[in-house]
């Protein structure tokens, strides 16, 4: 399995043509105490830049783009009664959505992890 | 993750945002980032939002006491016979009745009904008034007051001096031992102190709900009396971002969000600060509007909703009829952390403001519903005298 990063904050795990969206230690530490997230329905066909979950925090909402196109497998409906889940544990049980990924030439463009540690140490 | 779609009141202050007018510093600035605080842009200045975070320090507050430096508000002194006649011509207090030190919330007033500020006012003794006005338009007021108060008015704008609130129910606790004597303050009430040969002035007052007070210091004197109060063990440094959550589930109203020249006393549902003899009397603008609406009700009323679900709906979001009609809107809205639910100030049409009225809300295309509640969201615990 590989874990990818986007400039927008979001880490996408791929096994397969299946891949898991969620949103990173770094954006739920700027973003802070999280209060609602809403995750795509299962079939729903995103392409890569759609807006595709809201996350709200106490402070603002923010919209979570789709790393990569594909059709969504499953949202994580756990976030649904406790959307602190992705501060506790963001890169983990606070993922966002599955998908199947309709092109995996898509990942060619994402970050790794040490290219993505090194981006955000120079914000 | 886009940007943030949808800022809150602190990103949405007219000279708050970055750009073309460079942002001022706190007297204390080097002070909140020593202690962790997160700088953002407001009214400015550059400004704490939080230092360990939002919700926390909400909390914090209502359970404990916080400090916060809210050193942008403008501090104004006028002096000269006969000011607070001269002050009466623009804002609709009663203040040539009002006691002295005791603090009175008034409303700057345009001529067409509106509110140009809102703020508090304190007759110091004879012929001086103390007045604190909202950090965003301080500039605008200094140049409204120079502009319609007689000359022979003195106006002084203390630049030199820091705005500190220490806030919550352990505050009295915590502050007695800086500056004995302060708990004999009641709320709504002044007087002036004396810490490490500097002169502050204490109000038993502030901006969350909670008891509290607020304390003008001379910059020299600020840091170290921010350290004094931080040292004690109920009390942490807390941010606008909490500022903004507390005065939401307070009904306090927000300037440049709840209240603008376009919302009236009767609208805003601040008719407390409409005093009898002035309501009689007239003298300050908008007068004859504001008469006219309480006698027929104005058009639209400020009501607080608590918003199904968990998704907060924020300044911005429409209030819709049956037929998906605009007819209000929302201006402040957010999670609320004592209740753990999303509230919101919204204008809605007099006949949707009693409580227990459903309303329909839109944001970014999707439909929310909320129920008008009385406010405030939680009890206020000011220490009134006899008390």
């Amino acid at each position: 399995m590989s874990r990818y990063f986007t400039e927008d904050h979001e880490w996408i795990d791929v096994d397969g043509d299946t891949a898991t969206v969620g949103i990173t230690e770094y954006a739920q530490s700027q973003l802070g105490d999280i209060v609602f997230v809403e995750v795509p329905d299962e079939g729903k066909v995103v392409s890569k830049g759609d807006d595709a979950a809201v996350v709200e925090s106490v402070k603002a909402a923010s919209d979570v783009y789709a790393p990569v196109s594909g059709t969504v497998i499953e949202g994580n409906e756990a976030l649904a009664d406790n959307p602190a889940l992705v501060n506790e544990d963001p890169e983990g049980e606070g993922w966002f959505f599955k998908l199947t990924l309709a092109d995996t030439s898509e990942l060619d463009s994402l970050m790794n992890d040490s290219a993505y540690q090194d981006y955000v140490s120079k914000l | 993750m886009s940007q943030q779609i949808q800022d809150q009141p602190l990103g949405g202050d007219p000279e708050g945002g970055e750009g073309e007018i460079e942002l001022h510093k706190l007297p204390l600035d080097q002070w909140h980032r020593n202690k962790g605080g997160r700088m953002v842009p407001f009214a400015g200045y550059e400004m704490p939002v939080q230092y360990e975070g939002i919700m926390a320090e909400h909390i914090w507050v209502r359970e404990h006491a916080g400090l916060f430096d809210v050193s942008h508000m403008g501090q104004l002194t006028f002096t000269g016979e006969g000011v607070e006649a001269a002050l009466e011509a623009l804002m609709p207090a009663d203040i040539q009745a009002a006691k002295f030190s005791h603090p009175v919330y008034s409303l700057l007033m345009a001529e067409n009904g509106g509110i140009l500020d809102d703020l508090m006012l304190t007759r110091i003794k004879e012929g001086e008034v103390y007045m604190v006005v909202n950090g965003a338009c301080k500039w605008d007021d200094i140049a409204h007051f120079r502009e319609f108060l007689p000359d022979e008015i003195g106006l002084n704008h203390m630049e030199d001096h820091a705005l500190l609130a220490l806030q919550g129910p352990e505050a009295a606790a915590a502050l007695e031992r800086v500056i004995p004597g302060v708990s004999a303050l009641v709320f709504m009430q002044g007087a002036a102190f004396q810490w490490q040969g500097h002169d502050l002035w204490i109000s038993r007052s502030g901006y969350t709900g909670e008891d509290g007070f607020e304390i003008s210091v001379p910059v020299d004197g600020a840091e170290a009396l921010a350290d004094a109060i931080t040292a004690q063990p109920e009390v942490k440094p807390i941010g606008l971002g909490a500022r903004d959550s507390l005065r939401l589930e307070a009904d306090l109203p927000l300037y440049g969000h709840d209240l603008d020249t376009e919302t009236t006393p009767v609208a805003a549902a601040l008719g407390f600060a409409l005093k009898k003899r002035r309501r009689e009397e007239g003298g300050f603008p908008g007068h004859a509007r504001i008469m006219l609406e309480r006698e027929n009700g104005s058009i639209l009323k400020r009501v607080g909703l608590i918003v199904e679900g968990r998704q907060p709906v924020r300044e911005g979001g429409l209030v819709v009829d049956a037929d998906g009609n605009e007819v209000g809107k929302v201006t402040s809205g957010g999670f609320a952390p004592t209740l753990q639910k999303p509230i919101a100030m919204a204008y809605v049409p007099a006949a949707s403001a009693e409580p227990g009225t459903k309303i329909t809300l839109a944001q970014r295309g999707k439909i929310h519903s909320a129920e008008v509640v009385k406010m405030p969201f939680v009890a206020h615990k000011y220490v009134r005298k006899g008390a």
